[in-house]
């Protein structure tokens, strides 16, 4: 395969000096200046457009589906009350098909041909590693809602953000202290052989390590798979955990055929609901998965103590307490992730409401009103629960939760806290020039 | 595990692979022999069956058996039904110009294919097999339903060979794919035939898909493999030949199911996909393919 659309050149992001010293003069001109207004819209009531970049289609549209739904909710509820900095903020849906090139001419396409003030919402890794220099060569802010590790990890561009979602890396290293302790110390890893399984086979072991359990075997799976007993025999005997985080439209037979191989005799098994966002967790051969384990971001099944925050917020996107849309138990959503897009949105209130935010002219500005943002407290903007954000590495921390499968529900039974998932910065974005 | 065991499982897994592959590519085959028409919207007519094994078996209550027997049954003619008018609407218009019916089932393809995510949706939604017994080996357990899609496939194929060699329908069949022009002179509706050889192209797809949709799960886009894989079996097999259909479908599947397990998925893909670059080569009408006159 041929890099044909320089998704991995990195050159493209890489600094000249001229450039850095550039955007330096032109930082601080900005704040010797004050007062400067370049352009007297205040008072415009023109709406503020956001786009949306919506995996409709492709290997991701169950996903899709679900985003647009949580932030049309999140954008009701913005415009419900006031709009942002009393303008009404309106949502330009494009499709990108889940795949990365399509997601780089999307972001041009917002870019140049909507004029949208951002970019919002994608979530598979590919796709937002695809998309990025894009929005880098664009100038146009980012805000993704992906868990993938590629935005904290620096290495794509100043104007990518993930403030509404953890990362895998921060996932995997407040959750292996409870896997050591709890599920057992010899583990096998199952992830799909791309970007986002990679975060999970790269910063398991060490994580694991940390704790007294290791990694014994690591099986990586082609995405577009359809059957997976092949590979089970990979799987050591002395196995005492398997790890598996498949996505994709082939994750129940993956499930299923684990159950056929192994019957009633298993290892414990940890997974991330990823596989089974937007599947009933009851549908036929699904029984295996009773007494297992599985990370969510944002639990699925209404939990005895919800906040009040959290009730609303399932409200408002209309999901039941089964976490299905109201009115179609069938319908099931993806909670774990989706209240990112909620939580995002409102990130991106705050910020463009720190920056004076006034049009596209001010976008480097709510790149640098973001970096500028520190905690989010627990409440209707952010539900989840509280979350603290790097602004250096343009990535949020929060909490994890630990449920367990039984009696055909998930029950929240661990909730990790934020310094468990914290982690040395491998660089810092604000460095780059804008 | 063993290498005995190990290699048992990748030939069982293989099997079944084979088995829904030579049901599916037999259709395409039977296609592009009797009508000289590659059919691009094969897959979709392979995920329209899943989808509609879905639909029929949740409409259906009572024991899941009585729902995916249903499903076998229905599923196959509504998915015909949709062929034949597809054959009417489109193909025959276009005089099945060879490259212009390349482009308009590429059409289709898209067609079919949206259609799905439009009324279906983007979900996988899984199909609860007949039965789901579980064979108990030393070694490991095994889905009692993945053998018998290998019998019921086998049976289907058999029946099909039948038909082909000891009926009527068969013989017209082979007499306009041995040469249209002459099957017309002596009277044989030549283009009834290729109605009933488009529809029954996509029956044999669906009757795969639903085969393997309680194993799998039904989703818009589960037509792009099994396209793929049966023009690779196509190629190698010999367009057009029953015999070269099955032998290349057995030997792609196993061949895919050992490989994968013993190195690596990728390693099969390249393999299999060198098997036909070196078919072209060399032997360009396939293995059991006639030379064209």
């Amino acid at each position: 395969m041929t890099d044909k659309n320089g998704f991995f050149d990195l050159s493209k992001s890489t600094l000249s000096r001229r450039t850095a010293l550039k955007g330096l003069a032109a930082g601080a001109g900005l704040t010797l200046a004050p007062g400067f207004v370049r352009y007297s819209q205040a008072q415009s009531s023109a709406p503020i457009k956001i786009g949306f970049q919506s995996h409709r289609t492709g290997i991701g549209a169950a996903y899709g589906r679900w985003y647009e739904k949580t932030s049309a909710a999140a954008v009701k509820a913005i415009n419900d009350a006031g709009g942002i900095n009393g303008r009404p903020v309106e949502l330009v849906i494009e499709d990108d098909g889940t795949d990365p090139g399509r997601g780089a001419e999307v972001v041009g396409k917002f870019a140049t041909q909507h004029k949208t003030d951002i970019v919002f919402g994608t979530l598979f890794s590919h796709v937002v590693i695809g998309s990025a220099p894009a929005a880098g060569e664009n100038k146009i802010p980012y805000f993704v809602v992906s868990e993938g590790h590629h935005v904290a990890s620096t290495k794509l561009n100043r104007y990518v953000f993930q403030p509404g979602i953890t990362d895998v890396k921060s996932q995997i290293q407040s959750m292996a202290p409870w896997i050591a302790a709890n599920a057992g110390k010899k583990v096998t890893q199952i992830f799909p052989d791309f970007a986002f399984g990679y975060d999970h086979r790269d910063y398991l072991p060490p994580a694991l390590k940390a704790q007294g359990a290791e990694v014994i075997a690591q099986i990586a799976i082609p995405p577009t798979e359809s059957s997976f007993t092949k590979y089970f025999p990979q799987i050591p005997a002395e196995t005492e955990v398997i790890y598996h985080v498949m996505v994709g439209p082939a994750v129940l037979t993956f499930v299923k055929e684990l159950g056929e191989f192994y019957g009633s005799n298993r290892p414990q098994l940890f997974g991330f609901i990823d596989s089974l966002e937007a599947t009933d967790i009851n549908s036929p051969g699904l029984e295996f998965l009773d007494g297992s384990h599985f990370w969510e971001g944002s639990p699925r099944y209404a939990q005895a103590n919800d906040s009040a925050a959290q009730k609303a917020y399932r409200a408002a996107v209309g999901i039941d307490d089964n976490g299905a849309a109201v009115g179609d138990p069938k319908d099931v959503s993806t909670a774990a992730h989706m209240f990112g897009c909620w939580e995002t949105l409102y990130v991106v209130k705050k910020a463009m409401e720190d920056a004076g935010y006034k049009g596209p002219e001010d976008r480097a500005k709510l790149v640098e009103a973001t970096e500028a943002l520190t905690e989010f407290a627990e409440g209707p903007e952010h539900p989840q629960g509280p979350k603290t954000f790097n602004g250096k590495i343009h990535q949020c921390f929060g909490i994890q939760n630990i449920s367990k499968v039984e009696g055909g529900r998930l029950n929240v039974v661990h909730k990790t806290k934020i310094e468990d998932g914290l982690y040395e910065a491998e660089g810092d974005y604000t460095t780059q020039a804008l | 595990m063993h290498f005995g065991p190990h290699l048992l499982l990748a030939a069982l897994e293989g099997l079944v692979t084979s088995a829904v592959l030579a049901l599916t590519a037999l259709g395409l085959s039977l296609v592009f022999g009797v009508m000289r028409v590659v059919n691009v919207a094969h897959g979709e007519f392979f995920m329209l069956g899943a989808v509609l094994a879905w639909a029929i078996s949740t409409a259906i209550p009572g024991h899941p058996t009585v729902g995916f027997l249903a499903a076998l049954v229905i599923a196959p003619l509504i998915v015909g039904a949709i062929a034949l008018v597809a054959e009417r609407l489109v193909l025959r218009r276009l005089n099945y110009n060879p490259e212009a019916t390349i482009v308009a089932t590429i059409g289709m393809l898209y067609i079919i294919q949206q259609l799905a995510l439009s009324f279906y949706g983007p979900e996988a939604r899984p199909v609860e097999p007949p039965f789901s017994y579980r064979i108990l080996l030393p070694w490991f357990g095994y889905s009692g339903y993945k053998l018998s899609i290998i019998a019921a496939s086998a049976l289907l194929l058999v029946l099909t060979w039948l038909v082909l060699t000891h009926t009527k329908i068969g013989l017209i069949m082979r007499a306009t794919q041995y040469d249209s022009e002459t099957a017309q002179a002596f009277g044989i509706p030549v283009d009834r035939v290729y109605a009933g050889v488009f529809a029954l192209g996509a029956m044999l797809a669906a009757i795969a898909a639903v085969l393997i949709v309680p194993i799998s799960q039904a989703h818009y886009l589960m037509g792009q493999d099994p396209l793929l894989l049966s023009f690779i079996v196509v190629i190698i097999g010999g367009l057009g030949s029953l015999r070269g259909t099955v032998v290349a479908a057995v030997l792609i599947g196993l061949s895919d199911g050992i490989i994968s397990v013993f190195f690596s998925p990728t390693l099969a893909k390249i393999i299999a996909t060198m098997l036909v670059a070196m078919v072209l080569v060399f032997r360009p009408q396939g293995l059991f393919g006639q030379a064209s006159r």
